[in-house]
C-alpha cells in the first residue's frame, strides 16, 4: 500500500538564500533553496545556524550574497539591497521567546499587527493567558506567545531558532502539537532551526544540515535522514531514517497499533493515532538489526524484506547501511565487522529487523 | 519652624528647588541620549565624550565653576553669543546657577541611565525590529518604558546634587540674596554673621527634609514601575 508524500515537496520555491559571511573563526557560505512547508536548519552548536537566521531577518548583514523570499528581494550585495529588519515582514521565534515584560500577554501579541488575530489565539491556545504577564508563564507558554506575536504580523515568512531547546520533554511535548496544527494550518513557509534530530523528524519537510557554516546535505527529510551521507554529520546515536506510516490497525488485546507503509507493516506499542490517520516515525539507525535469512524464533515483531542501496564506512567501527523498503528509505548502521562477515553487497535482498520498542513516543508525529 | 527662617532663607529656599528641578528637567533628555550612544554605540571619540561627561564629576567644583565664567559668562564665547541672539543671560542669574548645577548632576544622571540601557536585552530591540517597529517606535515602546526606573534614579540623583552644589555655582554666578544665593549659599552665608544660628538650623532641617522626601519619593516610585515592567 503506498503512503501519499508527505507535506508539500518540491512545491513552489519560498526562499532563496546565498549568503557568504566572514565572522572570526568560521565563515558562512550557503546557497539554500527552500520550498514551500517547514525547512529545517540542523546542525551542532557553532555550525552558524543562527547566523543564518539573524541574516534571514536583517539582525545581521552579510557580507556578500542574495537572500529572496517569494517575490520580495530581502539582501541583495550585488544591487546594495539591504532592507531594514521592520520593512522584511519576518516572523522570529527566539529560543528566549524575547516577550517584553512591561506588556500584557495581549498587548505582546498585538505589537506588530492584528492579522488574523482570532484564529491565531485559537490554535495556539492563548485566550486564557491574554491578560496575564510574561513573568507569570510557563517555559511553553511563553513560545506560543512568541509564535502567536510573530504570526499576527502577517509575515511571509516564519523563522524560529530553536523554539523548544530551552523546555523539558514535558514541556516540548505540550507545546509540538500546537507548531504540527500551524504547520498543517498556515501556508508560511517556516525555518525551523533545531539540533534534535526528533523534532525535526516530527516537523519538518525538508532538511538542511549545516557543518562549520557549510551546506553538507540537503534534501526531503525522509531521503536526508535515511542517507548512510548523514551518520558521521547527526552522530551514530541520532542518524535514522523517517518514514510516513498509516494506521492500518489495532491490536487491542496485545495493546499494539498496526503501521502500514509502502514497505510493509510495523506493530508499535500502545494505541497511537486514529485510524487511516498518517504518522512519521523515526527508525533510529543503530535499532535496525540486518539478518540474511528471514529470521525465526525471535522476540523481535517487525522483520522488513528489504535491498541494499549504499553501504558507507564511518570513521569508527560502524557502516552505515542504506536500505530500500518499497518506496522508502531505512537506514541501518551496524559493525564493520558484521558487514564484512555476513558479505553485505548493493543491490543484496536482506531482512532488517526493527523492535517495536525502538521507536518512542516523542518520535511519532501526526 | 517659621520662626527660624526669614524671608531672605524663604527666598533661599524656593530658589534651591527651582533651581534643581530646572536643572534636572533640562538635562536629563541630554542625559538620557549620552547613556544611550554610551552604552550601545560604538564610535569614534566614545572614551573623549565619556571622559568629558565625568569631568564635572572629578575636577575641583570651583574649577568647573570658573569654566563656566569664561565660556558662559557675558565675556565668554557661549555666553555672549546667547545674550546677544536670544537675549539670555547667565551670568549672576538664576539661569546661571541652574547651569552650574546640571552641569554638576549631569555624570550622575548619565551613569544611573546607563546602567538602566545596559541592563535592558537588546534582544528585545531587535525582537521589536522584526515586528516591524521603527526605530524611534523600538525606542519608545520598549527600550524607554524598560528604563523608566534608571531615568527616574538618575532624575532623584540628579535633583540632590543640584540641591547641594555649593562651588562651582557660588564660583559662577556668586552668592546674590534672592538672586543666586541657594540653600547651601545661604548656609555658608549665615554661618559668617555671628548669632545666625537659628537660620543655620532651619535652613539644614530643610536640606535633610528635602533630600530625605525625594529618596522616600524615589523608592516608591521605582518599586511600583519596577513592578509594572515584570521584574
Amino acid at each position: 500500500m503506498a503512503v501519499a508524500p508527505y507535506g508539500a515537496q518540491g512545491g513552489t520555491l519560498m526562499l532563496r538564500i546565498c549568503v557568504q559571511k566572514n565572522q572570526g573563526q568560521f565563515g558562512l557560505d550557503v546557497d539554500i533553496n527552500a520550498p514551500a512547508g517547514v525547512t529545517a536548519i540542523f546542525g551542532r552548536s557553532g555550525s552558524g545556524k543562527t547566523t543564518l537566521v539573524n541574516a534571514i531577518a536583517g539582525l545581521s548583514r552579510p557580507d556578500t550574497g542574495k537572500i529572496v523570499v517569494g517575490e520580495t528581494v530581502l539582501f541583495d550585495s550585488a544591487a546594495r539591497v539591504n532592507l531594514p529588519p521592520p520593512l522584511r515582514r519576518v516572523g522570529y521565534v527566539f529560543q528566549d521567546a524575547r516577550l517584553f515584560p512591561h506588556m500584557s500577554v495581549r498587548r505582546n501579541l498585538t505589537y506588530g499587527g492584528d492579522h488574523d488575530a482570532a484564529h491565531v489565539i485559537d490554535i495556539l491556545g492563548l485566550e486564557p493567558l491574554l491578560d496575564r504577564r510574561p513573568a507569570g508563564l510557563s517555559g511553553g507558554e511563553r513560545q506560543r506567545v512568541a509564535l502567536g506575536r510573530a504570526l499576527m504580523c502577517d509575515p511571509q515568512i516564519l523563522l524560529m531558532d530553536e523554539p523548544l531547546a530551552a523546555l523539558d520533554a514535558s514541556r516540548k511535548a505540550e507545546i509540538l502539537p500546537y507548531f504540527e496544527r500551524l504547520r498543517d494550518e498556515t501556508r508560511v513557509p517556516i525555518i525551523y532551526v533545531s539540533h534534535d534530530v526528533s523534532e525535526v523528524a516530527r516537523l519538518a519537510t525538508t532538511l538542511v544540515v549545516l557543518d562549520e557554516g557549510k551546506v553538507a546535505i540537503s534534501g526531503p527529510v525522509g531521503q536526508v535522514l535515511s542517507s548512510p551521507d548523514v551518520v558521521p554529520l547527526l552522530g551514530t546515536r541520532t542518524a535514522g531514517a523517517v518514514i510516513v506510516t498509516r494506521v492500518a490497525g489495532r491490536l487491542l488485546d496485545d495493546d499494539l497499533t498496526e503501521l502500514q507503509f509502502s514497505g510493509g507493516r510495523l506493530l508499535m506499542p500502545g494505541q497511537l493515532g486514529e485510524m487511516g490517520q498518517l504518522l512519521r516515525i523515526r527508525i533510529p539507525a543503530q535499532d535496525v538489526i540486518l539478518a540474511r535469512e528471514a529470521p525465526t524464533g525471535m522476540s523481535a515483531l517487525n522483520v522488513l524484506p528489504v535491498t541494499i542501496t549504499e553501504i558507507r564506512p564511518g570513521r569508527g567501527p560502524g557502516v552505515a547501511v542504506g536500505l530500500r523498503a518499497g518506496d522508502d528509505q531505512l537506514l541501518a548502521r551496524v559493525t564493520r565487522r558484521s558487514a564484512g562477515r555476513m558479505e553485505l553487497a548493493v543491490g543484496q535482498q536482506i531482512y532488517a529487523i526493527i523492535k517495536a520498542t525502538a521507536v518512542g513516543p516523542e518520535d511519532i508525529g501526526g | 519652624m517659621t520662626q527660624l527662617l526669614g524671608p531672605s532663607e524663604w527666598a533661599a529656599i524656593m530658589l534651591s528647588l527651582r533651581v534643581a528641578v530646572v536643572a534636572v528637567i533640562c538635562a536629563l533628555p541630554l542625559a538620557i541620549g549620552v547613556a544611550y550612544l554610551l552604552a550601545r554605540k560604538r564610535f569614534f571619540g566614545r572614551q573623549l565624550l565619556n571622559g568629558i561627561v565625568h569631568l564635572p564629576l572629578v575636577l575641583p567644583p570651583v574649577v568647573t565653576g570658573y569654566l563656566l565664567l569664561v565660556t558662559f559668562g557675558k565675556q565668554g564665547p557661549i555666553g555672549s553669543f546667547l545674550e546677544q541672539v536670544f537675549g539670555i543671560s547667565l551670568g549672576f542669574r538664576w539661569t546661571g546657577a541652574a547651569l552650574a548645577a546640571a552641569v554638576m548632576a549631569f555624570p550622575l544622571m548619565v551613569r544611573a541611565i546607563r546602567l538602566g540601557i545596559e541592563a535592558v536585552d537588546p534582544g528585545l530591540e531587535g525582537a521589536a525590529a522584526t515586528l516591524g517597529a521603527s526605530r524611534t517606535r523600538v525606542f519608545l515602546t520598549v527600550t524607554l518604558p524598560l528604563i523608566l526606573p534608571s531615568i527616574l534614579a538618575g532624575a532623584v540623583l540628579g535633583f540632590a546634587k543640584a540641591l547641594g552644589e555649593f562651588g562651582a555655582t557660588i564660583t559662577f554666578v556668586a552668592a546674590i540674596p534672592g538672586q543666586t544665593q541657594t540653600i547651601p549659599s545661604a548656609i555658608y552665608g549665615l554661618l559668617q554673621v555671628p548669632g545666625s544660628e537659628p537660620a543655620v538650623v532651619g535652613l539644614v532641617t530643610v536640606a535633610i527634609i528635602l533630600a530625605m522626601g525625594a529618596l522616600l519619593i524615589s523608592e516608591w516610585l521605582s518599586h511600583r514601575m519596577a513592578r509594572r515592567v515584570g521584574r
